[in-house]
């Protein structure tokens, strides 16, 4: 197995035995092969760098690097953006690994040999971000290479299979050259996203969001550190922080609006549809530390002489997130609240049985105005799972989930 | 997208919105009737009041939300050692040192700032932004330089802290294991809020010097005029005390430092204007607690001739005979407040750079188990410092003569990384250094490198001559 610190400074020879420069870089073209050595660019002090291509490699060991070509064949240097260079992109900086969900630095790059038609080509397998890299970085040249390899085989080994690896560029033109696709994050639970982003530099996670979906962006948000999230939300532009702030409960879009800037809230709020916008403002009244700042209006209520197979039957027809569904509230007749049903009752009652006999006792219901604290002490009282916010009138506005509390609660 | 409550079956009959009407709530008006009748022309001032000062509260408040690291980093600056040269510099030259006071709040205001600015900007650590830009290998020796000077300087700090007790008749080895565990347990327990509301308060405390300085009885206008006229004595000793006085104001590990808790706190270059502010007013505060060490000794001990003392601990024991026990207790207070500040700190800037630099999950807000080589290094640095206390004999001059050379290392490296980095448009954008600042800045640079470079000579070939380290 080689390594990239073996041969960044080592020497080329051509055909012929002859020398012909200094390894400076080695390149990876993504958009041609995602993990093989595509070029390594040679430079020759006074002279202009020249360019190797991968089918010009006959041999390869620490330090050393023959050619099958002879000089002249070679092409000389032009910068190109679509190459992945090792030194420059890659060694030292930081990079997001999927797999174990964190940001890592890259201390060293591990690289495989392959015969192919009498050339060796050479494919990156892995990321080294332990001691191991650490090490042959600062031995390389100083050590003894035999030295180096046994200290090498006495460290602990930390390292990322270049599947997992997920690069950081804040250039979009460049992301989109070096085929940077955030597929991986996209799959990852948001609040994996939220660490990793938290992890990043403003530039980073500005460029992470502008090109993850609005989904995905919008559920990593919602886990972010609120500072974060207005932080990022006022540097987009008010269209696209729109639709990313569209894809979130209203309730979480008034808690990162009412910490912009007047003039900023105003831009985004316009951007959105305004039914949505309407909403988020109404939740905005609210003072922040009182059951009507915690409350989501996004919550489901039926009729209290709904039967169950009703109810069960409306609920799959309604685009409804089942992990968080737990309680349905009940209206009267006048539209007033009366009543909260575990969705668990709903799976042993009777078809025919109607939601009012399946309601919990007692009957818990708060007014926006009231303090978070008396929310607190609610759902600590009856061991609540959410509660419901009534208005003046005694009609459900909104609903508080007990992972509203925690959040609440740990951020005293 | 979910948009609201939805109507299940059985949806209502009639129309409540429009039916109902709100019920009568107590008029407001009522409620205040309750209320003595010359509450409310209070009331009405209050909020006239409160509309006008709106603007500058506002201000205030963001300032308040963002004061804290440049705050804290500058009056750390003050730590034992700092402490010791101050005093003896009062006490040889009485106040012909105080001119050098402004020139180094100006030093120490511009490279404290451009941390600042790069930590708000890049949203990077100091170290962080060395090892991308300038590759492991510098950043390696940077580290190992780092905690060579930093490890002696947490030594001094314990030292401090013993000497301090020393005055209260409390002997070294009651006081040094339990400042040892209390700045342990604040790191490891505390979140960063916390700890920053604590390093705040002990920044603070330091206005016993003040107290102190007052109670000296000194001649303001003679002290206010050498600060501001520069007498230049061309003696050897007077030389090296100004160069002494530069090499403990301006240190790495505060760059560092600031940079780290502009990071971790999440300050935004939206709120460079308060991160900035943070940094005048924390250099200027450290300058001026300066002053009043320096007018303290110089007001008594300069002046009835005890001259020589090797340390802060003698200082406040030689005050007690001039200057009373109060301005004694005071002094010694403020040094025993200074010591426990800086032994907190200095391991804390060590493990940041070392986790940084190498890789390593850093950060007080994280727990043990998230980031065990943060914390294993802070408990290391902080068990071997008081160790070194503790120790009969131990060789103290020659760690800090060790620590000196070290930071003649490091500084001149960490100061041409700064300029650098802070240069580079690609890392600042628009924040890059102006044409003025620059030729500020570089000039500041040079001079200090300079003078730390003749400290570093003059340390190793002549240790005995050197202000703070006599035996």
């Amino acid at each position: 197995m080689l390594h990239a610190t073996d041969l960044l400074g080592g020497e080329a020879y051509d055909r012929d035995g002859h020398f012909v420069g200094q390894v400076n870089e080695l390149f990876i073209e993504p958009a041609d092969q995602p993990n093989r050595v595509a070029r390594v660019l040679l430079g020759r002090g006074k002279f202009l760098p020249l360019i190797v291509r991968y089918d010009h490699i006959a041999f390869v060991a620490p330090g050393v690097i023959r050619l099958n070509v002879e000089e002249k064949d070679l092409e000389h240097y032009q910068p190109n953006e679509a190459w992945l260079a090792m030194r420059k992109d890659l060694l030292d900086q930081q990079i997001i690994d999927t797999s174990g969900r964190k940001v890592v630095r890259v201390n060293d790059i591990d690289l495989a040999e392959q015969r192919v038609n009498g050339t060796v080509e050479l494919r990156v397998t892995q990321v080294d971000v332990g001691l191991t890299g650490a090490a042959r970085r600062l031995l390389h040249g100083i050590a003894s290479p035999g030295l180096v390899q046994g200290l090498a085989t006495k460290l602990p080994t930390r390292v990322i299979p270049w599947e997992f690896v997920n690069l950081i560029e804040t250039d979009p033109l460049r992301r989109v050259k070096l085929r940077i696709t955030h597929q991986k994050l996209e799959r990852m639970h948001p609040a994996d996203l939220a660490d990793i982003m938290e992890a990043l530099s403003p530039f980073e996670r500005q460029s992470i969001i502008a090109s993850l979906d609005e989904e995905t962006a919008a559920e990593a948000l919602a886990e972010l550190d609120k500072r974060l999230t207005t932080q990022i939300v006022e540097t987009l532009a008010p269209q696209k922080a729109a639709d990313i702030l569209e894809e979130m409960e209203p309730d979480q879009v008034a808690d990162v609006i009412a910490d912009m800037t007047p003039e900023r809230s105003r831009d985004v709020l316009s951007e959105m549809p305004g039914e949505e916008a309407r909403e988020v403002r109404e939740l905005l009244k609210f003072e922040e530390n009182s059951a009507g700042g915690m409350m989501n209006t996004d919550f489901i209520y039926v009729g209290e002489a709904a039967t169950r197979d009703e109810v069960v039957a409306w609920i799959r027809e309604m685009d409804v997130d089942l992990e968080r569904l737990d309680t349905v509230f009940l209206i009267d007749r006048e539209a007033k609240f009366s009543g909260a049903v575990a969705v668990g009752r709903l799976l042993f009652a009777a078809p025919d049985e109607r939601m009012e006999s399946l309601k919990m006792e007692p009957l818990l219901s708060i007014s926006p105005d009231a303090h978070d604290k008396d929310v607190f002490a609610l759902f600590d009282k009856y061991n609540l799972h959410s509660l419901a916010v009534v208005d003046a009138l005694g009609r459900p506005i909104g609903a508080i989930e007990v992972d509203d509390v925690v959040t609440r609660i740990r951020h005293r | 997208m979910p948009d609201g409550p939805r109507f299940g079956p059985m949806a209502v009959l009639g129309k409540p919105e429009e039916e109902k009407q709100a019920p009568e709530t107590t008029p407001l008006i009522t409620r205040w009737k309750l209320v003595p009748g010359w509450v409310e022309p209070w009331r009405d001032r209050l909020s006239a009041w409160g509309k006008r000062t709106r603007f500058w509260r506002r201000r205030l408040l963001l300032f308040l939300a963002v004061v804290g690291p440049g705050v804290i980093t500058s009056n750390v600056d003050n730590d034992a050692g700092g402490i010791s040269v101050y005093s003896q510099a009062g006490a040889m030259y009485g106040y012909a040192l105080l001119w050098s006071l402004i020139p180094m709040t100006i030093a120490l205001y511009v490279t404290e700032e451009m941390c600042a600015r790069m930590g708000v900007v890049t949203g990077k650590g100091l170290s962080d932004l060395i090892r991308e830009e300038f590759g492991f290998r510098p950043t390696f020796f940077l580290i190992l330089a780092g905690l060579v000077v930093d490890m002696g300087n947490v030594c001094a700090e314990f030292a401090g802290v013993a000497a301090s007790m020393q005055l209260f008749h409390i002997s070294k080895y009651i006081s040094v294991p339990l400042a040892a565990l209390a700045v342990w347990i604040l790191v490891l327990r505390g979140t960063s809020r916390q700890v920053e509301k604590i390093f705040l308060a002990a920044c603070v405390l330091y206005l016993s010097y003040v107290l102190s300085a007052i109670l000296a009885k000194p001649n303001w206008l003679e002290a206010a005029r050498d600060t501001v006229i520069p007498t230049l004595h061309l003696d050897g000793g007077y030389l090296l005390m100004l160069t002494a006085l530069i090499g403990t104001t301006i240190a790495p590990w505060q760059f560092f430092y600031m940079q780290a808790s502009f990071v971790e706190k999440r300050v935004s270059a939206r709120q460079y204007a308060q991160a900035r502010m943070d940094v005048l007013f924390g250099s200027v505060s450290c300058m001026v607690i300066v002053f009043f060490i320096i007018v303290c000794t110089g007001a008594t001990l300069y002046v009835s001739g005890h001259r020589i003392i090797n340390d802060a601990g003698d200082a406040a024991q030689a005050l007690v005979p001039l200057a009373g026990r109060g301005a004694a207790i005071l002094f010694a207070f403020g040094l025993l407040n200074a010591s426990l500040f800086a032994a907190s700190i200095l391991p804390l800037s060590t493990a940041h750079v070392i986790c940084e630099g190498m890789g390593f999950e850093a950060g007080i807000d994280h727990k043990f188990n998230d980031a065990p080589i943060f914390y294993s290094l802070y408990t290391g640095m902080i068990v071997v410092g008081a160790a070194v206390i503790l120790i009969p004999r131990a060789p103290l001059q020659k760690i800090l003569i060790l620590s000196q050379v070290g930071n003649g290392v490091w500084l001149p490296v960490v100061l041409i990384f700064m300029l650098l980095l802070i240069n580079r448009r690609d890392l600042m954008g628009d924040f890059v250094n102006t044409p003025t600042f620059n030729v500020v800045a570089w000039v500041t640079a040079v001079a200090v490198i300079i003078l730390t470079l003749v400290l570093v000579y003059v340390t190793v070939l002549h240790p005995s001559a050197m202000p703070g380290t006599s035996g």
